[in-house]
């Protein structure tokens, strides 16, 4: 069993992935080309950070049409964890694993830090190991992470507590500071800040850790 | 096959913040322009599209805008459509 990474057209963090998957945690991983449709043997799937598709139309609107997207709406429903990071979280709201849509940060600026990050839920797999309200510091490297969504749905994600990292200072004017959200089956996270840059000490925090060790644990 | 030409505009909803086309405004108060009270920012996307008729053009081309062009959650989008005409076949000398 081991962990996929995608790799579109245009990803840059793929290698950061598996650097911190393989190289910080020991985790077995796999590079999976975006035209592959062979998902088997894998417990988990990363859509990693980048610009697919160069983000033409929209961020993750193009790449929602790649074959190993196809694919993983069968992996999901199987309940095969998926955690889509920064490009990889817009192409899942894009594909409809996720709902909401990221757009153009609130002050058109790319940002670039370290920030921190209240954990909003535990329920699910990714963030169990901490509480509610426990604070965590990881990178964001974006300039369309404002999560927006209208007030139904974001009813829906707090009803459903499905709302798992909200910025403790919004640095982007995130709809209710959102920073990650789950699906109901707690299966799909996505999330705009970085977890793959936070893994080694010398880079400054390991907050990462958990939540890409979430991806092999059963 | 008649051919159709066709645009497509794409704009965010008025619910959602455009901070481009409010930084936009903000350079047209400066370049001394008056009176602006809106100014937001979409996008055009123009076609041309072959089809047994219009209402079959229409009808493949809201599908894509529905499907792809535009995403329901933070946008609307129009669509106009004409015929196209064709080119007057050039006179022989």
């Amino acid at each position: 069993m081991s962990i996929g990474v995608v790799i579109f057209p245009g990803s840059n963090c793929d290698r950061d992935v598996r650097w911190a998957t393989e190289g910080c945690l020991g985790l077995p991983t796999k590079f999976l080309w975006h035209e592959t449709t062979d998902l088997k043997g894998l417990d988990a799937v990363v859509l990693p950070g980048g610009f697919s598709y160069g983000d033409y139309l929209r961020c993750g609107a193009i790449a929602r049409f790649a074959p190993v997207l196809q694919a993983l709406l069968g992996f999901v429903d199987k309940g095969g964890k998926v955690l889509g990071i920064c490009n990889g979280f817009q192409v899942l709201t894009e594909l409809g694993l996720l709902p909401g849509a990221l757009i153009r940060n609130r002050d058109l600026n790319f940002i670039c830090k370290s920030v921190t990050l209240k954990v909003s839920s535990s329920r699910t797999k990714w963030l169990r190991n901490y509480n509610v309200n426990d604070q965590i510091s990881l990178p964001i490297a974006h300039g369309e992470g404002r999560f927006h969504c209208s007030n139904d749905t974001l009813h829906k994600l707090e009803d459903t507590d499905s709302i798992a990292l909200r910025y403790s200072s919004n640095p982007n004017g995130s709809t209710s500071d959102i920073a990650g959200i789950t699906n109901v089956n707690g299966n799909v996270l996505g999330l705009m800040p970085h977890p793959e840059r936070a893994c080694d000490p010398q880079l400054g925090s390991i907050d990462g850790r958990t939540i890409l060790k979430a991806l092999m644990d059963t | 096959m008649p051919s159709f030409q066709a645009t497509v505009v794409v704009s965010l909803r008025s619910s959602v913040l455009d901070p481009a086309g409010e930084a936009t405004k903000s350079a047209a108060h400066r370049l001394g322009i008056k009176g602006i009270k809106k100014l937001r920012i979409g996008k055009a996307i123009d076609l041309e599209i072959e089809a047994a008729n219009e209402l079959e053009a229409r009808r493949r081309l809201e599908l894509l805008s529905d499907r792809l062009l535009a995403n329901p959650v933070i946008e609307d989008w129009s669509l106009n459509l004409n015929h196209m005409v064709s080119p007057e076949p050039a006179e022989m000398s």
